[in-house]
């Protein structure tokens, strides 16, 4: 079918638009709120986080976004992914369409197995949450270390600012434990992206 | 001027920061998705500035403190969803006759009965003009931002006070809980309307006094005048009544206090109507995908524009008229099947093609979806 109208719009690439998902329980909302946070401290950027949820205080698929533009940002959710965060195959067998033809896919290596494309990160979130962060809880954090490092959307010094704000008292240590080996880590597979972490 | 006062601020949030600022110092509410977080906020924030929060047994008795703490004196709000906001319209309706200031935040979510609790809708959208039987006038904002959210908060109570009348806030999952940086306002940065108090001597107070513009000083309980709040149809001493007089005054009274001030009340966003051919009418979150989609139709040449309205009862009759005089066609999008466009079709002279975009699957509309529309109608 010819579209007179929607043939001539291109959608201006103005905005990063970021995903997390995951499933309910995993950290993703908030997670992407510090991220938001994180963004926000830079005055040149406008940032807006939205969520998406289902009634389930855990399972349930989950989702929320961030959308960062120096320019005002009209429509808050995210239309073409930059990045995409997939800590379930069900994110990713859900999400993975909205994903950029540059995006950058990401996905915990311990719980996402069949990926659609070569082009992706992937790294076992939750097993070094769990066995090198001290707390699988912290899998979202560690997450976000990566994700810093692997987009360069925020800066690891600001991210853990950022993540020590929300972290309850007594986990301050092992929420930035958490950044710093998801940051590092994120960094060696970035240098040699042959190289996948496996779980 | 870069301002390093912005915070990254939840909309819930931004309504107990709109309250707050506008002088709210009581709350009452039972928590319900997608609305908790004002409640939560409340809680927080009152007892440090001497205000109260009370998280009553449910909503029907939420509405009630409301309107009780705002008899004795306070600006009072509650915040609710879905069949909260059900449970409310019985004691909305008695705001309405006592003719009580307060402000109610509905956050919408997918209906009906228990529905959708984290899924947005624009389906309250008449509920919010006629949830309580019986005759009355309405006023009900809609934000479509964090910051707007701020804004027509502070206006809801500004309107409620100055016309004693309960004010809706018309929010949405979306706009709920979402998260934007904003900067919040500086004291003085907005008026701050209070109510008209009574001044006269006690014995020659009336609590419904009628006055030239409608709205009757007041008097709380407890300042020493006698003053009545009753459900029952009233005389302006607020003695019941049955005198078909009497009646058509308290009823013309309850709609004329508003109607008489509707240019006042109303509030649209307008953009880029000047030459267009076609418009789009809107309200809250989805406001925001029309806005892009308007500007991607400008820059491939079609000529489009937004009326966004911020007030949407009372509707805007006439502004709507004017914006939209030029236009052959007129685009209404809602998280609905289809509740505002019937008053843009009352509105509009006949001959104007008026065309319902709906959405009602728990989804917001997508400006590619908005755009797919405006090309079927082009």
């Amino acid at each position: 079918m010819e579209h007179k109208l929607l043939d001539k719009i291109e959608i201006p690439h103005d905005r990063f638009e970021i995903r997390l998902s995951g499933s309910g329980g995993q950290g993703m909302i908030l997670g992407s709120v510090i991220l938001a946070e994180a963004i926000g401290v830079d005055y040149s950027k406008n940032v807006v986080q939205t969520q998406s949820y289902g009634p389930e205080a855990r399972g349930g698929a989950s989702k929320a976004d961030v959308v960062v533009s120096t320019n005002e940002i009209y429509y808050p959710k995210a239309m073409q992914l930059d990045m995409l965060l997939c800590m379930t195959q069900e994110s990713m067998d859900r999400y993975y369409a909205d994903l950029h033809k540059d995006g950058v896919l990401i996905v915990d290596s311990g719980l996402v197995k069949n990926i659609p494309t070569e082009n992706y990160y992937a790294l076992p979130f939750t097993k070094i949450a769990r066995e090198e962060a001290g707390h699988v809880m912290v899998a979202n954090v560690v997450a976000l270390g990566a994700i810093a490092a692997f987009t360069g959307i925020v800066s690891k010094e600001d991210l853990i600012d950022a993540v020590l704000k929300r972290a309850p008292r007594g986990t301050e240590e092992k929420n930035r434990t958490a950044v710093e080996i998801g940051y590092a880590e994120a960094l060696k597979v970035k240098k040699d992206p042959t190289r996948r972490a496996e779980d | 001027m870069v301002d390093t006062q912005r915070t990254l601020l939840l909309g819930n949030l931004a309504a107990v920061e709109g309250a707050i600022y506008a002088g709210m110092r009581f709350y009452a509410g039972y928590p319900i998705t997608p609305s908790t977080e004002v409640a939560e906020g409340c809680s927080r924030e009152l007892p440090k500035i001497g205000g109260r929060f009370i998280q009553m047994e449910d909503e029907i008795a939420s509405i009630g403190a409301v309107v009780g703490a705002s008899v004795s004196g306070m600006k009072a709000m509650t915040a609710t969803s879905g069949p909260g906001f059900s449970l409310m319209q019985e004691n909305i309706g008695y705001a309405y006759i006592t003719e009580t200031p307060c402000v109610v935040i509905n956050v919408q979510r997918g209906g009906p009965s228990t529905g959708l609790p984290t899924k947005v809708s624009q389906s309250d959208t008449m509920q919010a003009r006629w949830g309580p039987h019986g005759d009355y006038t309405a006023i009900v904002v809609a934000p479509s931002t964090v910051g707007d959210t701020v804004t027509e908060t502070i206006r809801a109570f500004n309107l409620s006070e100055r016309f004693r009348t309960p004010v809706v806030v018309l929010m949405d999952e979306i706009i709920g809980h979402q998260r934007e940086l904003i900067s919040l306002p500086k004291p003085g940065e907005h008026q701050v309307i209070n109510r008209v108090k009574a001044t006269v001597p006690p014995e020659e107070f009336q609590p419904f006094r009628l006055t030239a513009n409608g709205v009757s000083p007041m008097a709380a309980y407890g300042e020493g005048y006698r003053t009545i709040s009753t459900g029952l149809t009233h005389d302006p001493m607020g003695f019941t009544t049955n005198k078909p007089e009497e009646i058509k005054v308290k009823l013309d009274k309850l709609r004329n206090k508003i109607m008489d001030f509707r240019s006042e009340i109303t509030k649209l966003r307008v953009e880029m109507m000047d030459d267009a051919e076609i418009a789009f009418v809107s309200y809250g979150s989805v406001s925001r995908a029309v806005l892009l989609a308007v500007a991607l139709a400008r820059s491939a040449g079609v000529k489009v524009g937004l009326v966004q309205l911020y007030t949407v009862w009372p509707f805007p009759d006439n502004k709507l008229r004017d914006y939209c005089q030029k236009c052959q066609k007129i685009i209404v999008p809602e998280l609905n099947m289809g509740q505002i466009v019937h008053e843009i079709r009352r509105v509009m002279p006949p001959d104007t093609e008026i065309h319902s975009l709906q959405r009602y699957d728990g989804e917001i509309l997508t400006p590619m979806q908005i755009l797919e529309k405006l090309e079927e109608v082009m």
